[in-house]
């Protein structure tokens, strides 16, 4: 984690803070070596399809309401 | 979220009655679904969302080519619509049906032009493990490079 702080224009405990998010969303496990906690992406599981169909049904949504509020000209 | 969600919930809220709101979803699919999302080999010509419970939604190619890749589970106007997701890790149809996923969608009423619309994309962990391809494409430049900017955008304004 110290890596990571060190790399990133942010806080160490604003790093911790996030990585728990990613922890929790399951994209993300983690391991204690020594005093160092090491993260690395989670290889099983469904986290990486879920970021990928978060992002997609929130893109998706978005253009869903573009064309709902564009008028009545495609579909009535 | 726990790590144990095998879900993905998204939300809108459109200006819009609740009629069309349901038919742009199904019946104007098209006309919104992000056209770089489809998998066949030629270009995306249109798609078609068959308006019934046991009809499919499918992506027409430019070459005459068809993807059938949902089966419209429950289709209820204009409050309510469930459609298969039987897409692989390959990226390829899923016809194995205990290896897909489902999405429901719910469309709620908030006045005669208000419409919220609530997503649920449900039993993702059915279509079991190989998701290096997804996580390939989650870490191309739009995906977690996107993401990565983003997170150092949060997290320096924390």
């Amino acid at each position: 984690m110290g890596e990571l702080a060190r790399e990133l224009p942010v806080s160490r405990p604003a790093v911790s803070q996030h990585l728990k998010v990613l922890k929790d969303a399951g994209l993300v496990i983690d391991r204690r070596a020594g005093s160092r906690r090491i993260y690395q992406l989670d290889p099983e599981g469904v986290g990486a399809l879920r970021a990928y169909l978060d992002r997609f049904w929130s893109q998706a949504l978005t253009a869903f309401k573009a064309a709902v509020e564009q008028g009545d000209e495609e579909v009535s | 979220m726990p790590a144990t969600d095998t879900s993905v919930r998204a939300s809108i809220v459109v200006d819009a009655p609740i009629e069309r709101a349901f038919a742009v979803f199904t019946d104007g699919i098209e006309t919104w679904w992000p056209p770089e999302h489809h998998i066949l080999q030629a270009d995306l010509a249109g798609m078609t969302f068959e308006p019934r419970a046991g009809g499919q939604v499918y992506d027409r190619g430019v070459d005459g080519s068809e993807c059938r890749w949902a089966r419209v589970l429950a289709y209820e106007p204009p409050d309510r619509v469930v459609f298969s997701w039987d897409i692989n890790t390959q990226w390829e149809v899923e016809t194995d049906r205990d290896k897909t996923s489902e999405v429901e969608v719910r469309f709620v009423s908030e006045g005669t032009d208000r419409t919220r619309v609530e997503l649920e994309h449900r039993k993702l962990d059915r279509h079991g493990d190989g998701w290096e391809q997804v996580r390939g494409a989650v870490g191309s430049d739009d995906g977690w490079a996107v993401g990565l900017r983003r997170f150092a955008a949060v997290a320096r304004a924390t």
